[in-house]
């Protein structure tokens, strides 16, 4: 008889990802299948799913992004904190992005938008040094918006 | 992970594209092409089918707007085809409800095009 297997009281994941579109569905699904060791519920696990994606591809559509996307799940009893972090030389700051449009620049908005509503915590550094680094949090139980 | 794109003629002038799987980063270019096709064709009223589409994000979302904007520059429209709740909430805190028609049925869909 397989007895269930419960998460620690902090786990952590982490992987490396290549900075091209092709990889973050791999990004996404690491992160629904952390949220899932949470018991997080499927709107839950979708929410964690598109703040991840949005995050990844904020970094990968930007100019002068890094080789690699860093994303690191931590898993606390009913917290899911998540890292997304590149090494690239711009990150979010959209204002610095000469080559992208008006029309790309909105949806470049509604990405950061998404994350913002659907994670309870987010805070992002940006350093033309250090790349981005992008930290969110969502708690068990607590409705997306 | 894929995107599954099928174009099909509905009577009245439109067109329906059933799209089927993740429209993301990735995909959303194969989703793009499918209906700048159509539209520089002269084809400006849509119906696109997503209830088959399991996720979409900013960028599938940044597509259909793109796609609206250029049928609406010649007086034609998109609908869309939505059941999954999932999906439907992204287009709800998006505010996207508001400018696109979001139907259960693509027959609803196709009536409320014309």
């Amino acid at each position: 008889m397989n007895a269930a297997v419960e998460p620690s009281d902090k786990e952590l994941v982490e992987l490396r990802i290549p900075s091209r579109p092709e990889w973050v569905a791999l990004a996404r699904l690491a992160a629904a299948t952390v949220a899932n060791r949470l018991h997080f519920s499927i709107e839950e696990i979708e929410d964690v799913k598109l703040a991840v994606a949005e995050a990844c591809t904020a970094v990968i559509q930007h100019e002068g992004h890094g080789e690699f996307i860093d994303l690191t799940c931590e898993a606390l009893s009913d917290l899911l904190r998540i890292r997304v972090r590149d090494s690239g030389r711009h990150g979010l700051q959209r204002s610095e992005a000469p080559n992208m449009n008006f029309d790309e620049a909105r949806i470049a908005g509604l990405g950061v938008f998404l994350i913002r509503t659907l994670m309870d915590e987010v805070s992002y550094d940006v350093s033309p040094q250090t790349g981005t680094d992008l930290l969110m949090a969502k708690r068990l139980g607590v409705p997306g918006h | 992970m894929d995107i599954k794109v099928n174009v099909r003629e509905a009577p009245g002038d439109c067109y329906v594209i059933d799209l089927s799987g993740e429209i993301d980063v990735y995909t959303s270019p194969k989703v793009k092409d499918a209906i700048g096709e159509l539209i520089d064709r002269g084809v400006y009223f849509l119906v696109i089918n997503l209830e088959k589409v399991r996720y979409i994000d900013s960028t599938g979302l940044g597509v259909l707007i793109g796609g609206l904007k250029r049928v609406r520059e010649h007086g034609g429209s998109v609908n869309l085809v939505c059941t999954n709740p999932q999906i439907k909430k992204i287009f709800d805190i998006t505010g996207l409800v508001k400018i696109f028609g979001i139907f259960e049925s693509e027959d609803a869909a196709m009536k409320a095009l014309v």
